[in-house]
């Protein structure tokens, strides 16, 4: 699968580090999925689906690639190819959505797509604080932040437990930090919920031939990027992250 | 009965098929992973004496009948990698072939007696690696540059050596030959073979590296005929692992065919989701059709 050049409809500005970008381009793609966005002559990253039909993502500026990618305008072009991976799987009639910093971006796809099937949905949208908040999903939507900026004051977790006390859910779907993840399905797996994580790595290949996106015996791209339970056991989720080189890095 | 047991290097497999270098063999959660999927043997990502962050991306483009890539050996050298291949070897249940890359024969030598450490059942050298060009000429470009990282590394483990070769060349099976002179016990063949890839709507090379190597079933043919000149080459006796675009049963059949001892699978394992189970099978559906009982007996008419 070549690359397919993409034009930025639009550059919307969600907080003081995250953009989201569409495309001229229509994918048939999942939430949950992810494409790898090629700026020719510098980098290829992964990016979650924001969205497919336009392609949409949302984009953190972190380090020389994002800022890059962040900065295009409308009209500007980036390169894609995908999508990839496995997305989520829509199951039940009440689910949960969580997300860490612009992990929020798949699952707002997530939530229009629950709405269209008449699924109901409840997300839970933390940061640190105010300003690296993104916007609302197409549902009810809680805030959390860190610093007690905006909403509830505390992590998603803090949220989750919250809601967990008033109201049961069928499946929860998170995206964020890895630390958060795995406390996100321990939680819901003491609330006998279902559970599906987005995990992220360093990808190079996209399509399960180079191995660099491993945790533990699991490839990101092939196998996941979203993942059940089963990570609980994995000896490297929630701890490990392999850097560009393949070092382990402690997370 | 259909036995796909082969003796390779004095090591039993249970089946001719190997996990091919650079394929889903970056730790060793991995490659006990390709084992339990029924991999015969597992070779490693190949491992530096210092850590490489390899290529920019892209790195990979995976097109129907190949695979191009420069991902630009990235590892995390020698230190790390002798942890993996250790536990590797102590849970894989089939042989762990450790794969190694060094610019010169002295790192070549330093990294065999490290690497050795983890006790791996096979040292295979990548001396053939397509995409590093701008670090140095690749050793296996020539007999006496192969023979002499192969001495070099010869002297400095005890570890059975398979020497991994570029199909990028006229006269493979006489590089297969000095390698073997200077002490390689094995060949593995081939590498994969210089291609690169255009975006004429970017009007850039599309790897980040301009160039790399193409994989998958177009190295195929490519393979066969390498296989099959080392064999030549080398004599009835140094066992060969013939890689290059093998995805079926019948394509291992005819790479042992050709000469191949063992076949190494890469590619393969993202075309079919259960590669390995489902060449052997293949393998042993085609052997029983046929009537044989063992992979000795595939060869070609003389």
């Amino acid at each position: 699968m070549m690359h397919i050049p993409a034009r930025v409809v639009r550059a919307e500005r969600e907080n003081e580090r995250v953009v989201s970008l569409t495309f001229d381009v229509k994918l048939n793609g999942a939430p949950g999925q992810f494409i790898m966005v090629w700026l020719p002559g510098f980098d290829e990253k992964p990016y979650s689906l924001a969205g497919a039909s336009p392609l949409k993502i949302t984009v953190g500026a972190r380090g020389s690639f994002s800022t890059k990618l962040c900065s295009l305008k409308k009209g500007e072009r980036a390169w894609v190819r995908g999508p990839y991976g496995r997305g989520f799987e829509l199951l039940g009639k009440k689910i949960l959505l969580v997300g860490g910093g612009y992990g929020f971006a798949p699952l707002r796809f997530l939530a229009a797509e629950a709405k269209k099937r008449g699924i109901h949905a409840v997300a839970i949208c933390g940061a640190r604080t105010k300003s690296l908040l993104l916007k609302p999903a197409a549902c009810k939507t809680i805030f959390s932040t860190d610093d007690g900026s905006f909403g509830i004051k505390g992590s998603a977790i803090v949220a989750m437990e919250e809601l967990f006390k008033k109201e049961r859910f069928d499946v929860v779907y998170a995206c964020g930090p890895e630390k958060m993840m795995e406390a996100v399905a321990r939680l819901a797996k003491k609330h006998r919920a279902g559970c599906q994580l987005l995990l992220e790595r360093y990808i190079k290949c996209a399509i399960g031939v180079c191995g660099h996106c491993a945790c533990g015996d699991k490839l990101v791209c092939f196998d996941g990027p979203r993942f059940g339970y089963e990570m609980l056991a994995n000896p490297e989720f929630g701890k490990i992250w392999r850097d560009k080189a393949g070092r382990k890095v402690q997370l | 009965m259909v036995s796909l047991e082969v003796s390779l290097c004095g090591l039993k497999l249970r089946n001719p098929t190997v996990l091919a270098s650079g394929i889903r063999g970056n730790n060793a959660y991995l490659l006990i992973r390709a084992a339990k999927e029924g991999a015969g043997a597992v070779t490693s990502k190949s491992c530096s004496l210092l850590p490489r962050e390899g290529h920019n991306n892209p790195t990979m483009m995976g097109c129907q009948p190949f695979m191009l890539n420069a991902i630009g050996l990235s590892n995390p050298g020698v230190d790390e990698e002798v942890e993996e291949i250790r536990i590797a070897v102590k849970r894989a249940g089939v042989p762990v072939i450790a794969s190694i890359f060094a610019h010169s024969v002295e790192d070549f030598a330093k990294l065999a007696s490290r690497i050795s450490e983890a006790k791996p059942h096979m040292i295979e050298m990548n001396i053939s690696c397509p995409n590093v060009h701008r670090e140095g000429k690749m050793f296996s470009a020539s007999p006496s540059d192969a023979a002499s990282a192969v001495a070099a590394a010869r002297e400095a483990t005890s570890a059975p050596i398979s020497a991994k070769l570029s199909p990028d060349v006229p006269n493979i099976g006489e590089i297969a030959a000095a390698c073997v002179g200077a002490g390689a016990n094995c060949i593995t063949a081939v590498n994969t073979m210089g291609g690169m890839l255009i975006d004429a709507y970017a009007r850039r090379p599309v790897l980040f590296n301009e160039y790399g190597g193409v994989s998958g079933p177009a190295l195929k043919p490519i393979a066969l005929k390498a296989v099959y000149s080392i064999r030549k080459a080398i004599g009835p006796d140094v066992p060969i692992i013939g890689t290059g675009g093998g995805a079926s049963g019948l394509d291992a059949v005819e790479m042992i065919m050709a000469g191949a001892t063992a076949v190494g699978v890469g590619s393969a394992v993202v075309l079919r989701r259960n590669a390995f189970r489902e060449i052997c099978n293949e393998m042993k559906a085609f052997m029983k059709e046929n009537g044989y009982s063992k992979i000795s007996q595939l060869k070609l008419e003389s």
